[in-house]
């Protein structure tokens, strides 16, 4: 991979020994994705933040330590280094305002505080969502970046045309503290054209149906190819969009989607279709069997936990959740969270959104969500959904059964304590 | 598509058939040299939510090859799939001592590179996997070693049939 003067000097350590080691990692990166070169970055977004999960294992609770290996692939002392771009960490393992939800004893409580504390004296923006895109945090046209999170990956990509692959932890800090990245995969144009054209044969009109789509979207579509949609009978909104994109990159690798006339870079299909593309149908039958995969660990329609909010929930998500709960009471079995980005959730406090939804028995929390923080109401044996996302990783990573519905299912279920 | 491999033993039902080794040839993503057992799978892996670093195991709910073990041996598979927290949870594998001691894989994408990064262990890529797997079915791997951009397979026998 060629270097420039500069990044060979960054390199051998004339900007210190912690850039070098950041450069150690895009060097071995760009080499692996046969990188030709390094570019520079508009933004950086990654998830940094170190509680017990890491300190047990490393065997120090010592942020820098904590940082330096598992951010940075070094059990060097090195010294703490700012942040050359704008940076930003994304979801982490704990709700600020509300660590007592979690069960956290103090300790861990104090362990990640002290790493988030270490992160912000890098100079990264303590955001703590995985929609850094809906509070401020975000891209324009054409901005290479070196942003993790898999929807928020493809939300960029998609929705606004900025380009980034998905990074992981160490890729993602050491693009941050050296303002680089390897200029491979979707930084280049050739690799952002539509692999195989999707024509849906399906009715795709509600939420659930959009993640169901993108369900389905991920496992068709393998090996990083890049999908065009078309044949849609009606426009998706924002939220649908990240909800699309959140649920292609569980069930596969989705990066990047085109929707004419809807995401950035495809006003027309000829835009981005290759001439070679391969057409696959998505049909009512395919949709069936992808709402039976959603619900492969589901044996009853009995729930004692609800999550709303993956990937965290829009102002317009928490405004349809207070109105599907106002003058209704979450049953006394059932616990119902919704998660929102913590700065969503300071403006729903202000304009009594919080009010209305927390007077119902529901929690709004932020910052985190049950997969990342690894945590659940006491006792919990089925949860509902309204996230393709959510209920693929749950279960998995807890052991819980789950069942996918629609955000109002969701909330009669919590109300009722079984879905309809 | 498949060289030097695919015998059709001549055998009766039931009578223990050995493959002839392959050796094959790939491209090099990280140096080195290791050889192991192999857990081969036939679809590919995510990190978060797909292994536990604990036990260094496969835990994605759907995963043809959940619960079983990549510690100590060599990691085969037709990619990377999934969140971005792949390379985290490889790299608490390999503080764990879980991690696999090399990976063969079919597909390079960003996650598995910064994963590859995070690991630090031999890794080659090649464009078929057909010494490892035939029609979804994995076959009796014993040995897979890895130098370089070359991997060495050897078979157990098996009942033919």
């Amino acid at each position: 991979m060629h270097l420039t003067d500069e990044q060979r000097a960054m390199a051998d350590g004339d900007h210190g020994e912690t850039v070098a080691a950041a450069m150690r990692i895009l060097q071995q990166y760009g080499d692996i994705m046969q990188a030709e070169n390094l570019i520079e970055i508009a933004s950086a977004a990654g998830a940094n933040i170190y509680g017990p999960r890491h300190a047990r294992p490393l065997g120090s609770e010592e942020p820098g330590r904590l940082f330096n290996r598992f951010s940075l692939a070094s059990d060097e002392p090195l010294a703490p280094a700012r942040t050359r771009v704008h940076a930003c960490q994304l979801i982490g393992p704990m709700d600020r305002e509300n660590p007592d939800v979690q069960g956290l004893p103090r300790g861990s409580v104090d362990r990640v505080e002290a790493s988030q504390t270490y992160l912000e004296g890098l100079g990264v923006s303590l955001l703590n969502t995985c929609t850094p895109y809906q509070v401020g945090f975000l891209p324009q046209r054409g901005d290479h970046c070196a942003w993790m999170e898999s929807s928020a990956v493809a939300f960029i990509n998609s929705v606004i045309g900025a380009r980034t692959n998905t990074e992981g932890r160490e890729s993602a800090a050491a693009s941050m503290l050296t303002g680089l990245t390897a200029n491979a995969g979707l930084h280049l144009t050739q690799n952002r054209r539509a692999d195989v054209r999707v024509v849906v044969h399906a009715p795709v009109r509600t939420t659930a149906d959009w993640n169901v789509l993108g369900y389905w979207l991920g496992a068709a579509v393998a090996d990083d190819a890049v999908p065009l949609v078309e044949g849609l009978e009606s426009r998706p909104d924002l939220v649908q969009l990240k909800q699309l994109g959140a649920a292609a990159a569980s069930s596969g690798d989705t990066e990047l989607f085109h929707i004419p006339g809807v995401t950035a870079e495809c006003a027309d299909a000829q835009d981005v279709l290759r001439l070679d593309a391969a057409e696959v149908s998505y049909t009512a039958a395919d949709a069936a069997a992808t709402l039976d995969r959603l619900n492969a660990t589901r044996t009853g329609d009995d729930v004692d936990f609800v999550m709303i909010g993956c990937p965290h929930a829009s102002y317009g998500q928490l405004e349809e959740v207070a109105a599907a709960l106002d003058g209704r009471q979450v049953s006394a079995d059932v616990t119902l969270w919704v998660f929102t980005p913590s700065a969503l959730r300071r403006r729903a406090r202000e304009d009594g959104l919080e009010a209305v939804i927390e007077r119902a028995g529901a929690r709004v929390l932020s910052d985190t969500c049950p997969a990342i923080g690894q945590f659940l109401p006491p006792g919990t044996r089925r949860f509902a959904t309204d996230s393709a996302k959510q209920v693929h990783y749950l279960p998995a990573i807890m052991g819980v059964e789950g069942a996918f519905a629609s955000t109002a299912d969701c909330v009669h279920a919590a109300v009722e304590g079984r879905l309809p | 598509m498949s060289a030097g491999g695919g015998a059709s033993p001549a055998a009766g039902p039931g009578a223990a058939v050995v493959l002839p080794d392959r050796t094959l040839t790939g491209h090099v993503l990280v140096a080195g040299r290791a050889a192991g057992s192999a857990l081969v799978c036939t679809a590919p892996i995510s990190g978060w939510g797909g292994i536990d670093p604990a036990t260094g195991t496969i835990t994605e709910i759907t995963h043809p090859q959940r619960g079983a073990s990549f510690t100590g041996r060599i990691l085969v598979m037709p990619g990377a799939k999934g969140s971005s927290g792949w390379s985290g949870q490889f790299h608490l594998a390999r503080v764990m001592g879980t991690a696999p001691v090399a990976v063969v894989t079919r597909s390079v994408n960003s996650k598995l590179a910064v994963g590859l990064v995070a690991l630090q262990v031999p890794a080659v890529q090649l464009d078929d996997l057909d010494a490892f797997v035939s029609d979804g079915t994995v076959l009796p791997v014993s040995e897979v070693t890895v130098a370089g951009g070359r991997v060495h397979v050897r078979y157990s026998p098996s009942s033919g049939g």
